[in-house]
């Protein structure tokens, strides 16, 4: 049974025809490694096929046979025999014998081929299919926000079911770990708004108001919203894929077995830990904003840090700071729905769960930012 | 038997194997043959090192020492070129399948085509219909995803994308693990007609006392990294070290018990 192995030999079709029969020869090893070759002997001998009634297929020369070869020879033979002509084959060494009484068997069944569609059709058809994903995406959001607050709901009526060690856990890895990056990234914004508020008001004499734009910017806006972006890409992306390889894994699955909610066990924990630590980090993230704005504007602007404290005392308000901090949580929120929803939403392939983790970053960043702009428009309309 | 050992085809040889992680010593100064054409089973302890010598000797795993040919051809690691060379006659089943998640099951058994050779689409099509056929799926399946499979199907699947390029040699790891008896028989089956048809020559790592009974020319058993019995079933069941008369003579093993006699 076994194949050997002598010098791989050139494969070759020979044909010799006499008046109605063909008899075509095939030696050499026909095998995947010749295959191109192969290929292009049996497409040369399909006029000669389709002109003779009866073929002769003999294979006493083969040296080596495989599939690929197999099927070829097979194909021609079919060939005939679907025209209505004869095909005889001759000449099959004891050890292909097997090989050729199964490669008869295959690929009897026709396969209608997939029917071409109208490009426009097409088209529509995925405009449609976007909108309607769109729609289950609100749904998703809602869904999720929904039994976040059926779980809350759940905790203050029995306090014990809340995962404290879970929820710590998670606001270690989200919080504590998160600092030195939040406050690198937010040094340098702070550094750079001064930078560039010192240069340009330099012309108009107003260096002081700087010192006023850096301490409302960072307070109201950039600090909040630099630090809910970076939240998101950092920590929005760990709980997609987190959950996605667990539900991946049927990890989600055993949970609802053993009778647990996995929103409770799972979801809750990571929202809640997000929710206490984004205003924490929005307000180390602002601090050290202010003081890279502070040290530029002491090597750059020439103020000293007493003067730019001054200032900042009197430019700013609690309001500002207010303003800032109570959009934090509900960043965190939707940053926490969106990563963990995405997350939920992973098949069964490692693409879907990349697919996924990039939407929920793409999607969390996005609504980080819409909310912002809402928020502004409440507190402007409120006048705070 | 009347070959001498050297004349005697070899598949595969093993010589002086030593590999390790750090202090451990998983295969210690093993030596094992794999004759041309026959299926060789390889059972062992769970964590004895079974999955780690078949991965040596396809080249995942680096050895600290030794030699190992396949069809006579030395093999290192995964970067070598060599190895690469022998990758188009070798095909390898995976515990888990290792199914490309984001190809179709068509996709996936003509990879290893696309990859080495130069054939037509329409070709290509029809040698994957044909391989999953031979396999015993039907051609409906091929559209399908790997994440829509059922175990034994992700299996057949996995078997069908390693013979894609009619290797000589195939190593199943555990094939039919997580299959029930009449999958694990049917894949049995399969194996052994395969065996026939393409001539194949198969490493076996199982711990399936059924497929060792009734598929494996021979059966070699490692213990304290070195092959300490290696035979047909029947001298495996007569063997004297303590290992293997644990192994095929413990409770669950109670079934072989008639057959040996």
């Amino acid at each position: 049974m076994e194949r050997i192995n002598i010098l791989a030999s050139e494969p070759l079709l020979t044909a010799t025809s006499a008046g109605e029969l063909l008899e075509l020869r095939a030696r050499g090893s026909w095998t995947a490694s010749n295959g191109t070759i192969l290929e292009s002997l049996a497409v040369a001998a399909v006029p000669a096929i389709d002109r003779a009634t009866t073929i002769k297929l003999d294979l006493a020369d083969l040296s080596e046979l495989d599939t690929v070869g197999a099927w070829l020879l097979e194909k021609l033979s079919r060939r005939a025999v679907s025209a209505g002509h004869r095909a005889d084959v001759s000449g099959v060494g004891e050890n292909y014998a097997g090989l050729i009484e199964e490669i008869r068997q295959v690929n009897r069944h026709n396969r209608l081929p997939p029917a071409a569609r109208n490009p426009v059709v097409t088209k529509l058809d995925k405009i449609g299919r976007s909108a309607s994903g769109m729609t289950e995406d609100v749904a998703v959001f809602l869904q999720m926000l929904g039994s976040l607050f059926v779980a809350v709901l759940g905790v203050l009526r029995r306090p014990r079911s809340l995962r404290i060690t879970s929820a710590v856990y998670q606001l270690y890895r989200v919080g504590w770990q998160a600092i030195p990056i939040v406050v690198l990234i937010t040094f340098l914004i702070g550094a750079i708004i001064a930078q560039q508020g010192f240069f340009h008001f330099r012309r108009f004499g107003a260096e002081s108001y700087t010192v006023d734009m850096v301490g409302i910017l960072v307070l109201r806006e950039l600090g909040v919203l630099i630090v809910a972006i970076m939240v998101a890409g950092r920590s929005g992306s760990a709980y997609t894929a987190e959950l996605g390889s667990m539900k991946m894994r049927e990890e989600i699955d055993a949970l609802s077995t053993m009778g647990l909610d996995p929103i409770e066990v799972l979801i809750l924990p990571r929202v809640v830990a997000l929710i206490c630590a984004l205003p924490i980090l929005a307000f180390i993230g602002s601090i050290a904003a202010l003081y890279g704005g502070g040290l530029v504007a002491q090597f750059y602007g020439d103020m000293s840090p007493a003067i730019y404290i001054a200032r900042l005392h009197d430019a700013i308000s609690v309001t500002h700071f207010k303003v800032g901090l109570i959009k934090a949580p509900f960043m965190a929120l939707v940053i926490g729905i969106v990563a963990c929803s995405e997350g939920l939403r992973v098949k069964g392939s490692a693409e879907s769960l990349g697919r996924q983790t990039t939407t929920s970053v793409v999607k969390s960043i996005f609504l980080v930012i819409v909310l912002d702009g809402l928020f502004a428009v409440f507190f402007a309309s409120i006048g705070l | 038997m009347m070959m001498s050992q050297a004349e005697e085809p070899r598949a595969i040889r093993v010589r002086d194997l030593v590999v390790g992680f750090g202090p451990q010593v998983v295969i210690d100064h093993l030596s094992l043959d794999v004759r041309k054409g026959e299926i060789l089973g390889l059972v062992g302890a769970s964590g004895g090192g079974k999955s780690v010598l078949m991965r040596t000797i396809i080249g995942l795993i680096p050895q600290r020492s030794g030699t190992i040919e396949v069809l006579g051809r030395p093999v290192g690691g995964v970067e070598d070129r060599r190895t690469q060379g022998i990758a188009g006659q070798w095909g390898i089943l995976f515990q888990q399948g290792a199914l490309f998640s984001s190809l179709t099951v068509r996709q996936n058994v003509q990879f290893p085509l696309r990859e080495n050779l130069v054939l037509s689409e329409e070709l290509m099509d029809e040698i994957a219909i044909a391989k999953l056929e031979m396999v015993g799926l039907a051609p409906e399946d091929a559209d399908k995803f790997p994440a829509e499979l059922s175990g034994g199907m992700t299996k057949r699947v996995a078997l069908a994308r390693a013979l894609a390029l009619d290797p000589q040699i195939v190593f199943l790891d555990e094939p039919t693990s997580g299959l029930d008896p009449i999958a694990a028989g049917e894949f049995d089956t399969l194996i052994a007609t395969l065996q026939k048809t393409l001539g194949l020559t198969v490493f076996m790592v199982t711990h399936d006392l059924a497929s060792l009974n009734t598929v494996c020319d021979r059966v070699a058993a490692l213990a304290d990294g070195k092959i300490v019995a290696i035979g047909p079933m029947h001298e495996l069941l007569q063997s004297e070290h303590p290992w293997v008369r644990a192994y095929f003579h413990g409770k669950r093993s109670q079934m072989l018990q008639p057959q040996a006699g």
